[in-house]
């Protein structure tokens, strides 16, 4: 390790990088937070949009009255049976898909191991359904329901919408349920307890907080689903009757208002939209209230 | 022998002790539940097999009509009774295209700059939540939002397009601002946050090791990043990319509202055209006859395929590069 | 099924054994352990373990890391079956009854042989749920003023009570680690076991509260039987009345070398290993 090898290849410390190299740098790192920017223009977009749009026209009255026929003064009008059709579609929804999903989590977390092709195929096969275009899934729903109970009704809504949800609760579901470390279900085998008293006593309820973000997350998602409604639940101008006859939904009436030929509607279609949204974001951030964020791992 | 106060007999101290007795209860609830349990869990998978078997068996009819024909036919016409699947690939597969080169790169870079330490964590997580809530955005409220506002502001541009570049054929038609380039991009916005969480979540999973020892062999940051961790996590990515593109080529009702509905297939992307979804969700309800509905049906199998091919690759790359 | 005074396993020709009898004769040995050999799946882990362990005693078993302690300790109440799939040959038996018998109610034997883990392992709800929790899910049907009583003794008998009575409703993950072990301790307690296993149950604990609890072992042999695997051999020689070192040699299965009462082992083994291991000189 003499001088002279050395010297001729001894970079100062402080000699900065090649222009290529530096410049290169920063402007990626320019460029990545451009876009990064970019991408967020839309959201702030559309959100001022809705609420400039749709606030203003935001009333008592539109809330708790029906639609009212195009041209008509004087009359009241709203969307309240839209918002009701969709805590009832949604509602009926959750009732499926709370129970069989928090079940088939279960499954995948508390089996899993000892199990684990079995656990593994349907681990895949929810991750697919999870996946399926929501029309899809309406066609499906039509072909179940509608076309065998002859009609299109709340309950063929209630069922596209579940089945949706479905996956969403079990895939949150098995994750929250795996967070609860194993030396707890030793505690409670040590003490005599079984695989059900072990099961429910101590790992769903110390799981509860993050089952339940995933239902509210399922359920913010199917709020605002169009697609499979157009041909399931339809839609209607009056209170939701039932569960056998079509019923309306905001994220339909939102579509039907949009794409009307009446300036009237076209205005109420922002101001659904601006209830939908707020219906969505309340949701989402009771979800995210109720555990502790998961983006914080890093 | 027993701490406790009142002695005990000794029957009851061998009751105790016995542990052969037979608990009916515990018996019954535990084998019972590990029943249940199982047979929900095969519910899922039974779901999936149940769906393929509804959607196929509701198409068959239609497939025995048409038969393959159906997928090169162009024409659509109700009144005539002719139907073609051709114009519906096109758009469908046009419009997830636009998709996904516009999202691709602009995710990546999310996913870089939320996983990198650019900026300290208090900014990275906020950022990575607001591009998530996207997603929360439903479909209708972005193509409200599309017909009202997005289009007319990017008309300017479209126009611009044609006239600049209307010898290429991409832009060879006047635009109207309800056509496939602005489905497309509307698109883009809406499974961006698909390919910047999942990017996100890949180059987190990349080792530190990967890291340290480039930059501790002299490599700046961005070299670090398009040499060593993009390549490390790119079987994660390209699995992103997918998932985005099976949501690009289900998603309804935000292209519908601005594709321009029209059952023709163009070159120009200035055109207006349609896509499977669109018109599955126009025409559904009040398809009658004998082959409309069928056609229809038919329509929804295709993309039934499509989108499980892409999703099943997608899951695949995901599920082996974050090992689970 | 079968009635309480069962007739344990007897040979042709014997009167036959009440179960009863076996109890409340305390030379009979809590468990024994007879020509055990334990693999895990196909792997070998120990092989032909003879041990008894006595009533009212503290055994220890000790050991260099690997020897196969905790194996056994945990191949008492069953408790590796959780994780994996598992074999033996020979026998254990509490109180004479073969626990790896066909109709064993596993359940009930993981009542009756409590188990005390390395690191303290409390459930995330109060203190006072933490403790009724084993009797809650025996189905057992105590009042109100049943359960407070049964906490009470509970945590009396894990010297907890004085730190803990005016906070019985909180979180038990609110406890030092000392705390939630000798909670963890009380659990086990409310169950009424007859024997105690403890699983290094001092070696994530600091000096003072390690020395608490082996305070408590000494006070709880009264009343129990107690087993305890440790790797600090000055704690097995402070702590235990019987000594079972374990070691292994190159097919890594482990071998119970030697077992006599403590003094014995720590001032005068009769096996070279045993000597070297608690002279220091290896493990």
């Amino acid at each position: 390790m003499s001088d002279q090898t050395q010297g001729s290849e001894l970079i100062e410390l402080t000699q900065p990088l090649p222009g290529i190299r530096a410049n290169f740098s920063k402007a990626m790192t320019v460029l990545a937070f451009a876009l990064t920017g970019l991408a967020l223009v839309p959201l702030g977009a559309v959100l001022f949009e809705i609420f400039f749009k749709g606030l203003p026209y935001l009333t008592l009255e539109v809330l708790t009255s029906l639609p009212a026929a195009v041209g008509e003064q004087d009359v009241r009008n709203g969307f309240a049976n839209a918002i009701l059709g969709t805590l009832l579609m949604v509602g009926v929804a959750s009732l499926g898909a709370i129970p069989f999903g928090v079940m088939a989590g279960i499954y995948l977390s508390e089996f899993g191991k000892e199990q684990p092709k079995t656990a593994g195929y349907i681990r895949f096969a929810t991750r697919i359904l999870s996946s399926v275009p929501s029309i899809v899934v309406g066609v499906f729903a039509y072909g179940v329901i509608v076309a065998r109970i002859g009609g299109f009704s709340a309950l063929a809504g209630a069922f596209a919408l579940g089945t949706i949800m479905l996956p969403i609760v079990t895939l949150t579901s098995e994750e929250a349920l795996k967070l609860i470390p194993t030396s707890v279900r030793q505690a409670s085998a040590a003490l005599g307890g079984n695989r059900f008293q072990t099961t429910f006593r101590i790992v769903v309820s110390a799981a509860l907080p993050g089952i339940t973000t995933g239902v509210l997350l399922a359920v913010a998602r199917v709020s605002g689903e169009t697609a499979p409604l157009l041909f399931t639940a339809l839609s209607s101008q009056d209170w939701p009757q039932g569960l056998l006859t079509p019923a309306p939904s905001l994220a339909v009436l939102i579509y039907q208002y949009s794409t009307s030929a009446f300036p009237e509607q076209n205005r109420l279609a922002w101001t659904a939209a601006s209830v939908l949204l707020i219906l969505v974001i309340i949701v989402n951030v009771a979800s995210r209230l109720v555990t502790r964020d998961r983006l914080s791992a890093r | 022998m027993t701490s406790h106060p009142e002695s005990k007999s000794t029957s009851e101290i061998a009751n105790e002790a016995d542990i052969k007795v037979f608990d009916t209860t515990g018996y019954i609830l535990e084998n019972g539940f590990t029943v249940l349990v199982k047979i929900f869990g095969l519910g899922m998978l039974a779901l999936l097999l149940f769906m393929i078997v509804v959607v196929a068996y509701q198409a068959f009819p239609a497939i025995q009509t048409f038969g393959i024909p159906f997928l090169f036919n162009t024409e659509w016409n109700v009144g005539s009774d002719e139907f073609g699947a051709a114009p519906f690939i096109y758009g469908t597969l046009v419009s997830s295209a636009i998709a996904i080169s516009i999202a691709t790169p602009v995710g990546i870079a999310i996913g870089i700059t939320t996983s990198e330490n650019f900026v300290p964590k208090n900014v990275r997580i906020p950022i990575a939540y607001t591009i998530e809530l996207i997603a929360a955005i439903p479909s209708v409220i972005i193509g409200l939002w599309g017909i009202f506002t997005f289009v007319p502001a990017i008309l300017p541009f479209q126009i611009w397009l044609n006239k600049t570049f209307g010898w290429f054929p991409l832009f060879g038609t006047e635009s109207v601002g309800f056509n496939v380039l602005t489905a497309g991009i509307l698109l883009a916005i809406m499974i961006l946050p698909t390919v910047a969480s999942i990017s996100r979540d890949v180059l987190v999973a990349v080792p530190p090791e990967f890291r340290s020892a480039s930059m501790g062999l002299g490599a700046t940051r961005w070299e670090t990043i398009f040499r060593v961790i993009l390549p490390a996590a790119s079987p994660g990515i390209i699995g992103a990319i997918l998932l985005a593109l099976g949501r690009a080529l289900g998603e309804t009702m935000a292209v519908t509202m601005v594709i321009g509905n029209s059952p023709t297939i163009s070159a120009s992307l200035l055109d207006p055209g349609y896509s499977i979804p669109a018109v599955i969700a126009n025409e559904f309800a009040e398809a009658a006859g004998a082959l409309h509905p069928g056609a229809l049906l038919y329509l929804g199998l295709i993309l039934f395929g499509l989108t499980l091919v892409v999703n099943i690759g997608a899951v695949l790359l995901v599920q082996i590069f974050t090992k689970d | 099924m079968q009635n309480p005074n069962n007739p344990s396993k007897s040979n042709a020709g014997e009167t036959v054994i009440q179960l009863s009898d076996l109890v409340t004769d305390i030379s009979v040995p809590a468990i024994q352990v007879k020509d055990l050999s334990f693999y895990y799946g196909t792997l070998k882990v120990l092989q032909g373990v003879n041990l008894d362990f006595r009533q009212n005693q503290v055994t220890a078993m000790i050991g260099p890391s690997g020897c196969g302690k905790s194996t056994l300790l945990k191949a008492l109440n069953r408790i590796g079956e959780l994780e994996s799939k598992i074999k033996i040959d020979g026998k254990v038996e509490f109180f004479g009854q073969d626990i790896y018998g066909s109709n064993v109610n596993i359940n009930r034997l993981r009542s009756q042989i409590g188990m005390v883990f390395q690191k303290p392992n409390p459930f995330p709800t109060s203190i006072y749920d933490n403790i009724v929790y084993g009797v809650r899910i025996s189905g057992q049907s105590k009042s109100r003023e049943e359960l407070d009583e049964t906490v009470e003794t509970a945590l009396k008998g894990s010297a907890l009570w004085n730190e803990v009575k005016d906070k019985l409703k909180k979180s038990a993950l609110g406890l030092s680690g000392g705390q939630q072990q000798r909670l963890c301790i009380a659990r086990s307690l409310a169950v009424r076991p007859k024997v105690l296993l403890m699983d290094e149950p001092c070696s994530a604990l600091d000096p003072i509260s390690t020395l608490k609890i082996e305070e408590l072992i000494q006070e709880l042999r009264n009343t129990l039987t107690i087993v305890i695997v440790t790797h600090n051999m000055q704690q097995a020689s402070r702590v235990s009345d019987y000594t079972a070192f374990f070691n292994t040699d190159e097919s890594r299965i482990g071998k119970m070398v030697e077992y006599n009462q403590t003094a014995k082992i720590f001032t005068n083994a009769s096996n070279s290993a045993t000597r070297d291991y608690v002279a220091g000189l290896f493990g």
